[in-house]
C-alpha cells in the first residue's frame, strides 16, 4: 500500500442503484468494461428472480437490461466470463444459465442442469475454459466450456458433508476452492494422469479454520494469499507458496496466517480483496469493513504479516450487506448489495 | 409426511390474560413520540401462532413465553427462545420458521431477529439453530410451496 492510504479516509457513497424488488444477493463487475472508454458495467441478482445489468452513463448509472424470463426462483449469484461477453447465473431453481451479451442484448444461450436443488454459486476459471457450480445437494460440479456455447460436466465432486455456499477458482491456476455450511474450505485439483479432480486439502477448525458456516472467499492479486469469512464472525487469512504450484512442483498447502476478529457483530457474508491490497468485508450487521496489511510493528517477525482495520462504515445499508466487490479496473471503487434491495457504489477517498 | 403425531397428548396451559400496555397518564405526553418496541409487543405478535400438529397456540403449549423473548430496541435486536413440546420434535424447524416469518412481517425491517431453541430442550439443538439462522436456507425454504402452505396455516388467525 502506498502513502496515499495514510491519513483520514472515507468511503463515500457515489451511487445508489434501485430497481430490484427483493434482496440483492450478489453483484459482479464486468472485467473488461470500465477502462479505455468502455463504460463500467455491473450485474446484480436478487430474490426477485431477476438479474439486472447496470451501465455507467456519465455521472449516472442506467439499468440497461432486466433478465427475468429464465430463472423461476431466487438468483443467488452471477459471474462474468474473463472476456466479459458471457454472464453466468446460479439459481435456487437448481439450474445455472449462461447469457451472451451481443448487440446490446442478453440472450440465454445455455442452461446447466444436474444439481438436485438450489445452486448457490458459479465461477469461471482464469482462462474461461472451465466453470464450477455448487449446491445445497453438497456437490461441486466442474463444467468444460465447449465450442458453440455447449457446456459439459466433467466432474462431480463429493466431499462436503453439507450445503456448499461458494465456489471460486484461483486467480490464475486451475485450482478450485469451495466453502460450506460444514464449516470447511476444500481445495480441488485435477490429477493429470487420470483427468479426475480430487480434494487435496480441507481447511477446518482443527487447522485454525472456521467454527461455523464459511460464506465466501477471495484471493489477493498475487494469488498467494486468500481471505475467508464466516458465520463465526471472523475473517481468516491463509497463505500458500503458490509459485511451487505454478511450476507443477507438487501441491503447496494453504496455512492459516491470521484471524480478523471483533470487527463484525453478525454473520460475515462477503469478502473481497482489491487489486491494490485492500480487503473489504460486508456483514449482517449492515456494516462494511476495510482491512490492509499491517507493515509496522510486526511482533511476529517479517515472515508473518498481520492485517489491521483501515476503515469501518457503519450503516452502509439499511439491512444486511450480502456482497462487496471491488472494481477490477478503477481502483478504490467498491460496489455493495443488500437485503434492503439497493446496490451502492462507493469511492474510497482521502479526506483533505 | 409424518405418520402419527410426534406428541399425541401435549399439555395445554391457560392463556395469559391480555395485559393492556401501560400508557403514561400525564396529559403533556407527546403522542407522536416513537414508542419503543418491548417484550410484550413481540410476544403479542407470536403468541397466537398455531402449533403445526395441534389446534393449540404456541402460548397454550408453552412453546413460547414472554420471558423467553429478549428485545433491545436501541440496537434493533430481538431474540426468541422457543421450547419444543418434546425433545425429538421434528416440527421444531417448522415452528422456528413460523416465528421467523411472523416477526419478519410484524417488525420494522431494521430489526435483526434470532430464533433459537431453548438450551437443552431439543435433541438436535445446534443443527436446528444453525438452519433457522442461516438466511439463505430460510429464503430457500420460503420458496418451497409445501412449507409455505404449512407456515401460512400456522399463522392464519383463529376465530373463536
Amino acid at each position: 500500500m502506498g502513502e496515499a492510504l495514510e491519513g483520514n479516509l472515507e468511503l463515500k457513497e457515489i451511487q445508489r442503484l434501485e430497481g430490484h424488488s427483493d434482496r440483492v444477493w450478489s453483484i459482479a463487475w464486468n472485467p473488461v468494461a470500465g477502462a479505455s472508454g468502455v463504460p463500467a458495467m455491473l450485474a446484480s441478482c436478487s430474490g426477485d428472480k431477476t438479474v439486472r445489468v447496470w451501465r455507467e452513463s456519465g455521472r449516472d448509472w442506467d439499468c440497461v437490461a432486466v433478465l427475468d424470463e429464465q430463472h423461476t426462483r431466487t438468483v443467488r449469484s452471477c459471474a462474468w466470463s474473463p472476456c466479459g461477453k458471457l454472464l453466468a447465473t446460479a439459481s435456487f431453481d437448481a439450474t445455472a444459465a449462461i447469457w451472451e451479451h451481443a448487440g446490446g442484448d442478453f440472450d440465454c444461450v445455455s442452461t446447466l442442469e444436474g444439481h438436485e436443488n438450489e445452486v448457490k454459486s458459479i465461477s469461471w476459471n482464469a482462462s474461461g475454459s472451465l466453470l464450477a457450480t455448487c449446491s445445497r445437494d453438497k456437490s461441486v460440479w466442474i463444467w468444460e466450456v465447449l465450442p458453440g456455447n455447449e457446456f459439459e460436466c466433467v466432474s462431480v465432486l463429493q466431499g462436503h458433508t453439507q450445503d456448499v455456499k461458494m465456489v471460486q477458482w484461483h486467480p490464475y491456476l486451475d485450482i478450485l476452492f469451495s466453502c460450506s455450511y460444514d464449516n470447511t474450505v476444500k481445495v480441488w485439483v485435477e490429477d493429470i494422469d487420470s483427468d479426475d479432480w480430487h480434494c487435496v486439502q480441507t481447511l477446518g477448525e482443527s487447522n485454525n479454520g472456521h467454527s461455523s458456516t464459511v460464506w465466501a472467499l477471495s484471493f489477493n492479486s498475487a494469488g498467494d494469499e486468500m481471505v475467508t469469512c464466516s458465520d463465526d464472525l471472523t475473517s481468516k487469512i491463509w497463505r500458500s507458496e503458490s509459485q511451487k504450484q505454478q511450476v507443477g512442483d507438487g501441491y503447496a498447502p494453504w496455512k492459516h496466517l491470521c484471524t480478523l476478529t471483533g470487527y463484525h457483530d453478525r454473520t460475515i457474508f462477503s469478502v473481497h480483496w482489491s487489486r491494490d491490497g485492500i480487503i473489504a468485508s460486508g456483514a449482517a450487521d449492515d456494516a462494511i469493513r476495510l482491512f490492509v496489511e499491517n507493515k509496522d510493528g510486526q511482533v511476529d517477525g517479517p515472515s508473518s504479516p498481520s492485517y489491521k482495520l483501515l476503515l469501518k462504515k457503519e450503516k452502509a445499508h439499511d439491512m444486511d450487506v450480502n456482497s462487496v466487490q471491488w472494481s477490477s479496473k478503477e481502483t478504490r471503487l467498491l460496489a455493495s448489495a443488500s437485503d434492503d434491495g439497493a446496490i451502492k457504489i462507493w469511492k474510497l477517498e482521502s479526506i483533505s | 409426511m409424518v405418520t402419527g403425531l410426534i406428541n399425541a397428548n401435549p399439555i395445554v396451559y391457560e392463556r395469559k390474560e391480555r395485559r393492556v400496555r401501560s400508557t403514561p397518564s400525564a396529559a403533556d405526553v407527546d403522542e407522536y413520540a416513537v414508542e419503543p418496541i418491548d417484550q410484550l409487543e413481540v410476544f403479542d405478535h407470536i403468541r397466537d401462532i398455531k402449533d403445526p400438529e395441534h389446534p393449540h397456540s404456541l402460548e397454550e403449549l408453552k412453546v413460547i413465553t414472554e420471558d423467553a423473548i429478549e428485545v433491545d430496541d436501541k440496537q434493533s435486536h430481538v431474540r426468541v427462545m422457543f421450547t419444543p413440546t418434546v425433545e425429538h420434535c421434528s416440527m421444531a424447524t417448522v415452528i422456528g420458521l413460523c416465528l421467523r416469518v411472523k416477526l419478519m412481517r410484524s417488525l420494522p425491517s431494521r430489526y435483526k431477529v434470532d430464533v433459537k431453541v431453548a438450551p437443552g430442550t431439543h435433541a438436535t439443538e445446534a443443527a436446528v439453530n444453525k438452519q433457522l439462522n442461516d438466511k439463505e436456507r430460510v429464503a430457500a425454504a420460503l420458496e418451497n410451496p409445501n412449507l409455505v402452505e404449512m407456515v401460512e396455516q400456522c399463522l392464519a388467525p383463529t376465530f373463536e
